[in-house]
């Protein structure tokens, strides 16, 4: 035992340490949702994430909470984080100003494989905050548009004023083909787009089951009807990637409350190919 | 094999605290037996055997002279490799942010584990995989547990809830200890026969005054504990449980479980192998000063799983459920081993008497594959 664990060095750095970086920018993207750009050329060192991987924030006194990074992983210098105010932590966040600090540790956790969708059309299924995530992967996905197919765009939201980066899924939009669908819950009165659930804006698209790869993140709910939607379009399940969210608290496998089944969130997560978790998905309160 | 009189084993406390290490050991206290600081042979409990049945402890005082007759008590190991409190880090308010001033790695003693049970063995080398056997290690826990000199005790009885037998972990430590003690105190004889395990066991024992064991010492030592593996009366089929157990993931008996359970949180507390923790943040009146510590946490407390949309494990069913699985089947996925080494604390410090062993077997006898086969 000894010299087993003799051979093997002692970790750099603590996993549980925070690293103080200042808020660069606060953008607020609809009445509880905001993203924080982080100067990231501090304490840190170079930093590079994969897209779908988060940080932990810290906010001094209060707490951490686990929030994907939302901006393009070839961007250096600074980091956005999109963030849904729900509590206590997201509140404390939601107060920070330009010039603030928090605290900042990752990246952690999986990320949404790229590789795979060489050559193949693309369907990002998102609902809510779950664009967030998926923010870095289109960035990606246009800055080499040509090694993809077809991008499919497919984004739910509450009401239209609670859509997020808004003037973006317009430029999104105009990028070469690249079809982005956009639907609401409850429109309003200048809203002339789509009514309903994410998963119909399936019937306005024709997905191409034998060569498409789907992304998708949002509420488990909103998962689970959108791959019942894909499965019966015939869409092979080892193409479906999602993203899951669990209660979290030190983001390196110690602390157990992520756990998911024989899975932990933040390890072998929080993007899954679909067939790793599907049996998963059914089991209530697991 | 070599024998330690009972008459030198002071010399074995002396030859570890020469090396520095702070000696921590089994100590009779609030009528069970606890770990703390051993300074001298005689804070060790001599003539004391626990009597555990499920829901029951009871610690009974002899006359004899034996100072491991007992087996385990509710505290682990676990106490001092991740303490139940830990401060992560303390910061400084700074203009508008913030500094940290000091992280949890300050080193923790030296330790000599003294009295480790070779279930807890099992246990600690779980412990390893969980906190420095993937792509993070908790340093706190790496250090502390590298610096550790591990004196084994074989159990020359069972407890009345044991059953390593069953989980392969018992009653004979094989692997992964410095020394290893079988304590025989009979027939006016008392005495350890001791196995090395290391070259800092053997260095050790270089101090301490020692001889050669017989065969018939050796023999005694070893029939002992053939007699204590047979008599263990509890045990767990571990044949295809992983799998038995998530085919029956919507069994009754999980319902069954939750009317008894009070969803208190001990079985976790006791358990050695058991590692959730959550975070408190803290800060001084002024603000100036904060603090974020890690402390145990429950897989049966209420908000742990509580994310935005609310709870995800909501009644005890699932959380009883989830504590099991667990343990018996997606540890197995996680760690590659059981999550349990049958040290059988569940069993006794549960209020009510739930017995991890029968809410498998009843499982297994009734398995919803099984019966639908
Ligand atoms: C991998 C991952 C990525 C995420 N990415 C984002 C993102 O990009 N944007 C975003 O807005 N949110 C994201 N979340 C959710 C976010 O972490 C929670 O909403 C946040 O922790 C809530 O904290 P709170 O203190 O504001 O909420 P409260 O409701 O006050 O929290 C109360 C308690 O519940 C815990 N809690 C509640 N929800 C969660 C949760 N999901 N995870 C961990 N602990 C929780 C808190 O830690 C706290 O202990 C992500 C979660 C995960 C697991
Ligand atoms: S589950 Fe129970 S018997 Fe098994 S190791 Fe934990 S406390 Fe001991
Ligand atoms: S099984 Fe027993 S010890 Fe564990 S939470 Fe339920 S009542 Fe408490």
């Amino acid at each position: 035992m000894k010299d087993e664990l003799a051979n093997r060095s002692l970790p750099m750095s603590d996993a549980m340490m925070t690293y103080p970086v200042t808020i660069r920018k606060v953008i607020w993207e609809n009445d509880d949702t905001f993203t924080l750009t982080l100067d990231m050329n501090g304490t840190l060192g170079e930093f590079s994430f994969l897209p779908g991987q988060f940080n932990m924030l810290y906010v001094y006194g209060i707490g951490e909470a686990a929030i994907s990074i939302s901006s393009d992983p070839s961007r250096t210098g600074t980091l956005d984080h999109t963030i849904h105010r729900v509590g206590t932590v997201t509140t404390a966040l939601s107060q920070k100003k330009r010039g603030d600090v928090i605290g900042v540790r990752g990246p952690y956790g999986s990320s949404w494989p790229l590789d795979v969708a060489q050559k193949r059309d693309v369907c990002v299924i998102t609902g809510g905050i779950g664009l967030a995530p998926l923010r870095p992967v289109i960035y990606s996905l246009l800055k080499k548009r040509d090694e993809y197919g077809r991008i499919i765009i497919l984004y739910g939201g509450r009401s239209p004023l609670d859509l997020l980066y808004r003037v973006e899924l317009e430029r999104w939009e105009d990028a070469k083909n690249v079809e982005v669908l956009v639907t609401v819950d409850r429109g309003d009165s200048s809203w002339k787009g789509h009514i309903g659930v994410v998963t119909s804006l399936l019937s306005y698209i024709k997905l191409d089951s034998r060569n498409t790869i789907a992304y998708v993140c949002g509420p488990e709910i909103m998962m689970k009807y959108t791959i019942d939607e894909l499965e019966r379009r015939g869409l092979p399940l080892d193409r479906v990637y999602l993203s899951m969210e669990r209660n979290m608290k030190c983001a390196v496998g110690f602390c157990g409350h992520c756990q998911y089944g024989p899975t932990f969130i933040c390890k072998d997560g929080p993007v899954f190919p679909l067939p790793r978790i599907r049996p998963l998905l059914d089991r209530k309160e697991l | 094999m070599v024998i330690i009189g009972f008459t030198h084993f002071d010399e074995l406390l002396s030859a570890l605290r020469k090396r520095d290490y702070t000696v921590i050991g089994p100590v009779a206290r609030d009528g069970a037996i606890a770990l703390d600081v051993i300074l001298s042979a005689s804070d060790l409990p001599k003539g004391c055997h626990d009597e555990q049945q499920p829901g029951s402890y009871f610690l009974r005082h002899e006359e004899d002279e034996a100072i491991f007759g007992y087996v385990v008590g509710p505290q682990s190991w676990k106490k001092y490799l991740y303490p139940p409190r830990l401060k992560l880090f303390s910061a400084k308010r700074e203009g508008k942010g913030f500094e940290i001033v000091s992280d949890s790695a300050t080193p923790s003693p030296k330790y000599a584990f003294l009295g480790v049970r070779p279930c807890e063995i099992g246990a600690i080398k779980i412990n390893d995989s969980v906190f420095d056997g993937g792509q993070y290690s908790d340093a706190r826990y790496v250090s502390t547990r590298k610096d550790a000199c591990v004196i084994a005790v074989n159990c020359t009885r069972p407890a009345g809830n044991c059953f390593c037998v069953s989980m392969n972990t018992g009653p004979r430590a094989t692997h992964a200890f410095d020394l290893a003690l079988t304590e025989i105190c009979e027939n006016g004889t008392h005495h350890f026969v001791v196995d090395v395990g290391s070259e800092l066991g053997q260095s050790i024992l270089e101090d301490v005054t020692h001889r050669q064991a017989e065969k018939n010492e050796i023999e005694r030592a070893l029939d002992l504990l053939s007699t204590s593996a047979a008599g263990m009366c509890k045990s767990l089929e571990t044949e295809g449980l992983p799998q038995l157990l998530n085919d029956n993931y919507e069994h009754p008996e999980w319902d069954d479980v939750a009317k008894r359970c009070l969803a208190c949180a001990n079985c976790t507390m006791v358990c050695p192998t058991c590692f959730c923790s959550t975070v408190d943040d803290i800060t001084d009146l002024t603000g100036d000063h904060a603090e974020r510590w890690r402390r145990w946490d429950s897989c049966f407390t209420s908000d742990f799983t509580k994310i935005a949309g609310g709870n995800i494990r909501m009644s005890t069913r699932t959380r009883y459920r989830q504590w099991m699985m667990h343990k018996l089947a997606h540890w197995h996925d996680q760690f590659g081993t059981s999550g349990c080494v049958g040290c059988g604390r569940c069993i006794t410090w549960c209020p009510v008497g739930i017995d991890i062993t029968h809410e498998a077997q009843h499982i297994r006898e009734t398995s919803i594959s099984t019966i639908n086969s």
